[in-house]
């Protein structure tokens, strides 16, 4: 056992918290694409395509993401898929994410108020022009403070991914403790970091609520 | 009652022929029939939760009706393979909230269905707006965003947005209920200036001196029926104890 922390363990989890950052952009982007696509089907006219969109919002949201993680990594190698563990954990998020950030979002599009959606249908617009032209650029204005709130949750999150193997800063806090044995000093060192990396976050998303989101700011300075 | 046949339909504008229709167990019209010829200005009153506002959208086809036909611009709306675009495109409607898009300024908001829609071309659409604006009077409001604007501008400006698209006939639905009352004269100063100009009308409205003077016809709609129709006249000399109440109530 040995020794005290020293540079290169905080270069360790340096690295560490850089792929808690990368792990996180992944699940941001991917389940953002994927929960785009979710929060449209979701307000879909066809009604089978909302059956079926509810249903897998509900089934991922009452699955536990570190469930989620073990089927990717150790089942589909079972099915004869093998993954490493940065494809499993980055598809693991990005499923864990579209379901949420698809259900945020469709809260915004809804809440886009009815006259809005009546205005754009009696002038004659087709159905994604209302949406890209009308619907969406309200939704965004309405989406950003919770969707960058719900960014927090994303970073947090990334932390499962060590029951694959995926050296994210918790994993890499575990690793140096398991040489260092010093867990208090380490995993405070950690929850700084998280800390750290969601703080800015939270302040940013509640400071956009107040302001009524990124549109009227440009309004404002126009 | 009299049923629309093809060969009304060269002036009838808008036709309704003993339409039904119901939200759940509610019976909301309960087979109402009217008809709007080219140029003439039908004004809609009645009491709260009557029906005027279910009748209009039907006429446009927010709701759908249970039984009954209705025909508008030569379009059958109660067609199930109704052509909705086509319709919408004949048709203007303007609602009580405003409902000007808040992130297009009064130029956007007026040009994007005539280039989305009927695809012309951006310097055309401008110059038409510029038109439209200058017939509710607010040319100087084009690069404003509706929250810059008050209320009976907005009405003005999304009035201006619906005559953009060259509509065949307007509707207007209390559209200067949700004004202050000394903003609600230069809204309806522009409905009539477009009466004058021959624009085929339907419209509800409380301000009965307003419907008094615009109104080639009246409908008064009671208990999802019309109860009592005719010109302009019939709200200071009405033939129905239910016309004469609500009139009295100066509602
Ligand atoms: N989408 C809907 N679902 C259920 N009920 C509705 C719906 N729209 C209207 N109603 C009901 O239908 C009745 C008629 O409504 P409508 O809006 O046509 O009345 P109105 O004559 O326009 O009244 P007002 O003068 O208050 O605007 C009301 O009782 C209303 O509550
Ligand atoms: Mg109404």
């Amino acid at each position: 056992m040995g020794g005290s922390l020293n540079a290169n363990h905080l270069m360790f989890l340096g690295y560490g918290a850089l792929w808690t950052i990368g792990l996180s952009l992944i699940g941001l982007l991917g389940g953002g694409i994927a929960g785009f696509i979710v929060a449209l089907c979701r307000i879909s006219p066809s009604r089978i395509v909302r059956l079926i969109s509810t249903g897998y919002v509900q089934l991922i949201q009452g699955t536990p993401l570190l469930v989620i993680m073990f089927l990717t990594y150790f089942g589909l190698p079972a099915l004869g898929v093998t993954v490493s563990p940065l494809m499993a954990a980055g598809a693991s998020l990005t499923i864990f994410v579209s379901a949420y950030l698809g259900e945020i979002w469709r809260g915004c599009f809804e809440s886009v108020p009815k006259p809005q959606w009546e205005a754009a249908e009696g002038l004659a617009l087709s159905r994604s022009q209302r949406m890209m032209k009308v619907i969406l650029p309200q939704a965004v204005r309405i989406a950003t403070p919770p969707t960058v709130g719900f960014m927090v949750q994303i970073i947090k999150n990334t932390s499962l991914a060590s029951v694959v193997g995926f050296v994210e800063l918790a994993r890499s806090g575990q690793i140096i403790n398991n040489s260092l044995f010093e867990p208090f000093l380490i995993y405070t060192i950690i929850a700084v970091i998280y800390f750290a990396l969601c703080y800015p976050l939270s302040l940013f998303s509640h400071r956009l609520e107040k302001r009524g989101g990124p549109a009227r700011i440009e309004l404002e300075a126009a | 009652m009299h049923k629309i046949t093809r060969t009304d339909t060269a002036s009838s504008v808008v036709g309704l022929s003993n339409v039904h229709k119901s939200f759940g167990a509610l019976k909301v019209l309960n087979g109402v029939s009217f008809e709007v010829n080219r140029g003439e200005v039908l004004v809609l009153i009645g009491r709260s939760g009557s029906g005027k506002s279910t009748a209009l959208r039907c006429i446009d086809r927010f709701e759908t009706i249970d039984s009954g036909e209705i025909v508008v611009c030569g379009h059958r709306v109660s067609d199930p393979k109704l052509n909705l675009r086509a319709l919408r495109q004949d048709v203007g409607i303007v609602f009580q909230s405003y409902n000007l898009f808040p992130h297009l300024t009064i130029e956007e908001n007026i040009t994007l269905a005539p280039c989305s829609v009927k695809g012309i071309s951006k310097a055309q659409a401008k110059e038409q707006a510029r038109r439209v604006l200058a017939q509710v009077g607010l040319e100087d409001k084009l690069h404003q965003y509706p929250e810059q604007l008050s209320g009976g501008q907005q009405q003005r400006a999304a009035i201006a947005r619906s005559l953009a698209m060259q509509p065949k006939v307007m509707l207007f639905d209390e559209v200067t209920s949700a004004l202050d009352p000394e903003l609600t004269g230069e809204v309806l100063k522009v409905i009539e200036a477009l009466a004058a100009d021959g624009m085929t009308m339907v419209m509800v409205t409380h301000e009965m001196g307003f419907a008094r003077g615009i109104a080639n016809r009246v409908v008064f709609m009671h208990h999802g029926k019309v109860h009592e129709t005719g010109p302009a006249a019939i709200l200071t000399s009405p033939a129905t104890p239910e016309l004469a109440q609500f009139v009295g109530t100066g509602l």
